[in-house]
């Protein structure tokens, strides 16, 4: 009953009209941020961050005009897979197998629309899976004392790269680089300075902000430059009969079962450390093949149950990612981790103790994200055709302004212009390391959470008087031991695989045109 | 190759790391681990990580051609000359610039940057200078 009454006080504050309009805004902006191909969700948000600080908003404000953006841009993923073949973001990757073979058959916007609903779907009962699982998380939560918080984040970290982790040792890599890179300023135990080598503009440490736009936003910039198109190369337009608009009923009906099976997948999928998206939406598409078509006659042919099934998984895996983020501070995914830096900037400590000391800030939110679902489905079946347009818009038109977003974003936070020589310096670090594989997520994570973790495995090694045994103290540090060297082994011995399945997905997918 | 050579830098950031914590200033009043305890767990999962892929690289990426690179390192040269003369030629006048160069080298032909590059350095600048009331960068003519 208190969950009630918490979210009814959550929709006060969410329902005046700044926050309204912050949540409309967020929602077609993030839309847009996620049909261009390249710039995903984390990027979306990425470059966002730094506006919504400049604005002045407040905590909740902010929150609900970048957590639309998240959802925008998860909803917009799918506009260039069924239109282009090409995947606005990772999770979007398992629409592109039906969609697109759905919009060759003159039945694209019969697509968009399924999509759009399914995406609706997904994320508004994850939303409702965040309603009353995250206060459960809350209650284990409280138990924990700084050992098991250190255990916690070291489960955040071994896990991130998740099932289909390209090389764990590049994960290790870029954690250590991120905590690394925390360290710098002043221990906040003794007061001491750590490696800033008497440079007084790294006295502060290095905000992480800073590093956020640099790693994903200019990193993105450059691999544009790399790719270049040709001059004067026409893009390719989306030329097809978008078709009518409105599923049918019979279509709809056809398709409920897929969604709702792939709503719990993804679901867990996204509460599940580590996992995220991308694995909610292929595993939605590949129980669904299992469960309706497992002879592969239609799937990968423009079956619409293919279609309904990843966008359904991969909203729902986002709002459940949202499950650990608030509840236990330790983001699921990219960019709930990128939110987490949100978070942190607005002087708000996710964890239990935000469910006690800020309810106004989290069902504020979990509200707003109600909402948002509202508006997207609302911009996602008419305005589809805006969205469309969206890819006509030219790489050397768009790229420049994202860029220049990013500069006066940090500007205007930090008003100095070495921090934006150390953007860029980031910006080219993001590109190397995305050549090499390094997952750039765990760096970030590194940057917002190595302070607190340090902070914690002092403390706990304060209270045992230097015992490391103190680590493996209690039950519950041990089950979060055991849940971190699982999921940092498993994907040693099953990512290849799974990522293989992924590729081997994708190839079939291409193989269709 | 490439992996080994990461792995190298990898190392080499992992050792300095390491003697940078050892220089740390002893404070006066420390706890169990001190302020160079945890930097220097983090200094090893660095170093046996970067180990692990000097001995066991991926496959090789495929990096750009030589004229690529300098496409990029051009590029950031511009990036840095803007936060350099930003105060000094004010938001509007280094932005168009910028930007002009940036739409160029992504491939439009130079009326199109040029406009592109005034375009988005006004627009942006009524938008947030103007309307939200943004203080960016103002140059001796004050924009």
């Amino acid at each position: 009953m208190d969950t009630f009454v918490s979210l009814y006080d959550g929709f006060s504050i969410a329902l005046t009209w700044q926050n309204l309009l912050l949540a409309f805004l967020g929602c077609f902006l993030g839309t847009m941020m996620g049909a261009l191909p390249g710039l995903g969700p984390a990027n979306g948000v990425a470059i966002l961050i730094p506006l919504a600080f400049t604005f002045g908003l407040g905590a909740v404000p902010a929150l609900i005009l970048l957590t639309s953006v998240y959802y925008g841009a998860m909803y917009g993923g799918r506009i260039s897979s069924i239109l282009l073949n090409i995947p606005g973001d990772e999770p979007a990757m398992m629409t592109c197998l039906d969609g697109y073979p759905m919009a060759k058959a003159g039945r694209a916007g019969e697509a968009l629309a399924l999509s759009g609903i399914a995406s609706f779907v997904g994320a508004f009962f994850a939303t409702w899976g965040l309603v009353f699982l995250a206060p459960q998380l809350v209650k284990i939560a409280l138990l924990f004392g700084p050992a098991e918080y250190f255990v916690l984040f070291t489960l955040a970290f071994a896990t991130l790269g998740g099932i289909a982790a390209a090389n764990q040792a590049k994960s290790a890599f870029a954690a250590a680089l991120g905590i690394g890179i925390a360290m710098i300023g002043v221990d906040t135990q003794t007061g001491v300075q750590r490696f800033t080598f008497g440079e007084v503009h790294l006295y502060d440490g290095i905000d992480f902000l800073i590093a956020i736009v640099g790693l994903f936003a200019l990193s993105e910039v450059f691999i544009f430059l790399e790719h270049r198109s040709s001059r004067g190369e026409k893009k390719e337009e989306p030329k097809m009969q978008i078709g009518r608009l409105t599923p049918s009923w019979k279509l709809l009906r056809y398709c409920t079962p897929a969604m709702i099976r792939s709503t719990v997948v993804g679901f867990l999928a996204g509460v599940l450390p580590g996992a995220g998206a991308s694995l909610g939406s292929f595993l939605a598409y590949s129980v669904e093949k299992q469960v309706s078509d497992p002879r592969s006659e239609t799937f990968g042919k423009g079956d619409p149950r293919g279609v309904a099934a990843p966008e359904a998984g991969n909203n729902a895996a986002s709002g459940g990612a949202l499950v650990p983020m608030l509840a236990l501070g330790v983001p699921g995914s990219g960019t709930t981790a990128v939110l987490l830096a949100v978070l942190l900037t607005l002087n708000i400590q996710p964890g239990p103790l935000l469910f006690q000391n800020n309810p106004d800030v989290v069902w504020g939110l979990i509200a707003a994200l109600f909402i948002a679902n509202f508006m997207l489905l609302a911009l996602n079946i008419p305005m589809v055709g805006i969205f469309t347009r969206v890819l006509l818009v030219p790489s050397h038109i768009l790229m420049p302004i994202v860029a220049m977003i990013a500069f006066i974003g940090i500007y205007s936070i930090t008003g100095s212009t070495f921090e934006l020589k150390m953007m860029v310096f980031f910006g080219v670090l993001g590109w190397v390391l995305r050549k090499l594989d390094v997952p750039l997520v765990p760096i970030i994570l590194g940057i917002l959470l190595g302070n607190e973790m340090e902070v914690n495995l002092r403390r706990a090694m304060t209270i045992s008087n230097g015992e490391w045994s103190a680590l493996f103290g209690s039950w519950l540090a041990i089950i979060l031991w055991t849940i971190a060297i699982v999921g940092f082994v498993l994907p040693i011995v099953l990512g290849r695989r799974v990522k293989k399945k992924m590729k081997q997905a994708e190839e079939e997918g291409a193989l269709t045109d | 190759m490439s992996d080994r050579v990461l792995g190298g830098v990898g190392l080499t950031l992992a050792v300095f790391y390491a003697w940078a914590a050892t220089i740390i200033p002893e404070p006066f009043a420390s706890d169990a681990i001190g302020p160079d305890g945890f930097p220097m767990i983090i200094a090893v999962i660095l170093g046996l990580s970067s180990l692990y892929f000097v001995l066991k690289p991926d496959p090789e990426p495929k990096w750009p051609s030589l004229n690529r690179l300098a496409e990029i390192g051009f590029a950031v040269l511009i990036m840095f000359g803007y936060a350099e003369v930003l105060p000094v030629f004010g938001f509007v006048f280094a932005t168009i610039i910028i930007t002009a160069y940036l739409t160029w080298r992504l491939g439009a032909r130079p009326l199109t940057a040029i406009l592109n590059g005034v375009g988005t350095s006004v627009g942006l600048f009524v938008l947030f200078e103007l309307i939200f009331g943004l203080s960016l960068a103002d140059g001796p003519l004050g924009f």
